[in-house]
C-alpha cells in the first residue's frame, strides 16, 4: 500500500518571491507580545485529566485566567471522534 | 480519555477550526477477545494503514454514513498476552474506538479499546510545553503576584503555534490591513511562499514578523505564486488579526 505521510512529517522549504522589511512600529513578533496580548492571542497545550469533559476543563481554564472566551481544539471524550 | 487538549483564549479561538481539521496521534491499549499471534496482529495493523472506511458509532454526533479516513501509521508497540499497546497517527474525525473494534473483527476474535491517550493534536504534542490544570493555576497566580510576564509565557503559546502544520505565505506590511478587512491576497503583496502548496489547499497568511493574519484557500500552486506578478493568489477565508494592527495603506 502507498504510504500517506502524516502532516507532521511533511517538510517544506521557504521560497522568496521578493524581499521586504517590516516596520517595528506595527505589531509584535508573536513571542514578544506584551500583556494582555499574550493572553488575548494565546493558546494552552493542556493535559486533560481523565474525569471531567473537555468542555468542563475549558470552562475551568476560562475561570482561572478570567477570560471571556475560550474554546478547545478537538473534544477528548470516550464516545466521540478524534 | 486524557492527553493533549489545546485550549484557545479570546481572539485565539479563531484558530480552533484549523486544529479541528488537524491530524491526531494516540497511544492506547487494546484487548483482543481471543489469542492471536504477534505476526497476525502486525499483518492486520498493516492492513489498516492508509485509507480506511469507517461508519461513525451509534452515539456519534455526526451523520452515520460510511466515510473515508486516513490512518498515517498504526504500530503495535508491545504485545503481552491479549493486551496490545499501540500508537496510531490518524486524520481528524477518526473514531479510534471504532478502529480497534473493526480490527478485532478482522482478527476474528473481536477486540475492544481499553485505554486511550491523545499525544498529539495537530502541532501540539505532549512533550512540548504541555501543562496540567494545576500548572495553569500555579503559573497564573505567580504572574499575579510578581507581574513577571515570563510566568504567562511558560504556559501560553502564541496562537501562531496552532498553524505550524499549515503551509505558510508571508506578506509585506502594506498588504496586511486589506487582508484584515477581508480582501483576498494578490501576487504583489507576497514576499515568501512555502513549497508544496497545491491549488485549493488551506494556507496561513503571516506578516514578516511571523504574526498570523488570516487563513485562506490557495488559488494557485507554490511555483505559480512565485512566478506571476498579478491576480488573486489566496482567497481569504478567516481573518485572525484585528483590523488596524497595521496601517491602512490601501484604498
Amino acid at each position: 500500500m502507498r504510504e500517506i505521510k502524516a502532516p507532521w512529517s511533511i517538510k517544506r522549504e521557504l521560497l522568496t518571491k521578493s524581499e521586504d522589511e517590516t516596520d517595528p512600529k506595527y505589531g509584535h513578533r508573536p513571542e514578544e507580545r506584551p500583556y494582555p496580548d499574550i493572553i488575548k492571542f494565546g493558546i494552552i497545550n493542556l493535559d486533560k485529566p481523565p474525569g471531567p469533559s473537555s468542555h468542563e476543563v475549558t470552562a475551568w481554564v476560562k475561570r482561572i485566567i478570567g477570560v471571556e472566551h475560550a474554546g478547545h481544539g478537538g473534544t477528548l471524550e470516550p464516545t466521540t471522534a478524534a | 480519555m486524557t492527553g493533549v487538549l489545546p485550549v484557545a483564549l479570546e481572539e485565539a479561538t479563531k484558530v480552533i477550526q484549523a486544529l479541528l481539521r488537524a491530524g491526531k496521534e494516540y497511544i492506547g491499549v487494546m484487548k483482543t477477545h481471543g489469542d492471536v499471534s504477534e505476526k497476525r496482529i502486525k499483518e492486520v495493523f498493516n492492513e489498516f494503514q492508509g485509507k480506511i472506511y469507517q461508519r461513525p458509532p451509534l452515539r456519534a454526533s455526526v451523520k452515520r454514513a460510511i466515510r473515508v479516513r486516513t490512518i498515517y501509521y498504526l504500530d503495535a508497540l508491545e504485545i503481552e498476552g491479549r493486551n496490545i499497546l499501540f500508537r496510531v497517527g490518524c486524520e481528524a474525525g477518526t473514531y479510534v474506538r471504532k478502529l480497534i473494534y473493526d480490527i478485532g473483527r478482522v482478527l476474528g476474535c473481536g477486540a475492544h479499546m481499553h485505554e486511550l491517550r491523545r499525544v498529539r493534536a495537530g502541532p501540539f504534542i505532549e512533550d512540548e510545553g504541555m501543562v496540567t490544570l494545576h500548572d495553569v493555576l500555579y503559573l497564573y497566580s505567580r504572574w499575579q503576584e510578581t507581574g513577571d510576564m515570563g510566568m504567562l509565557r511558560r504556559f501560553i503559546f502564541p496562537m501562531e503555534k496552532a498553524l505550524d502544520l499549515l503551509p505558510k505565505i508571508f506578506i509585506r506590511d502594506s498588504a496586511v490591513d486589506a487582508i484584515c478587512h477581508g480582501a483576498h491576497l494578490t501576487a504583489p503583496g507576497i514576499t515568501h511562499i512555502e513549497s508544496g502548496i497545491k491549488t485549493r489547499d488551506t494556507v496561513a497568511i503571516f506578516t514578516l514578523k511571523g504574526e498570523a493574519v488570516a487563513l485562506g484557500t490557495a488559488l494557485a500552486d507554490s511555483e505559480e505564486m512565485l512566478k506571476v506578478m498579478h491576480g488573486i493568489m489566496i482567497k481569504t477565508e478567516r481573518v485572525l488579526m484585528p483590523r488596524g494592527t497595521y496601517p491602512k495603506l490601501w484604498r
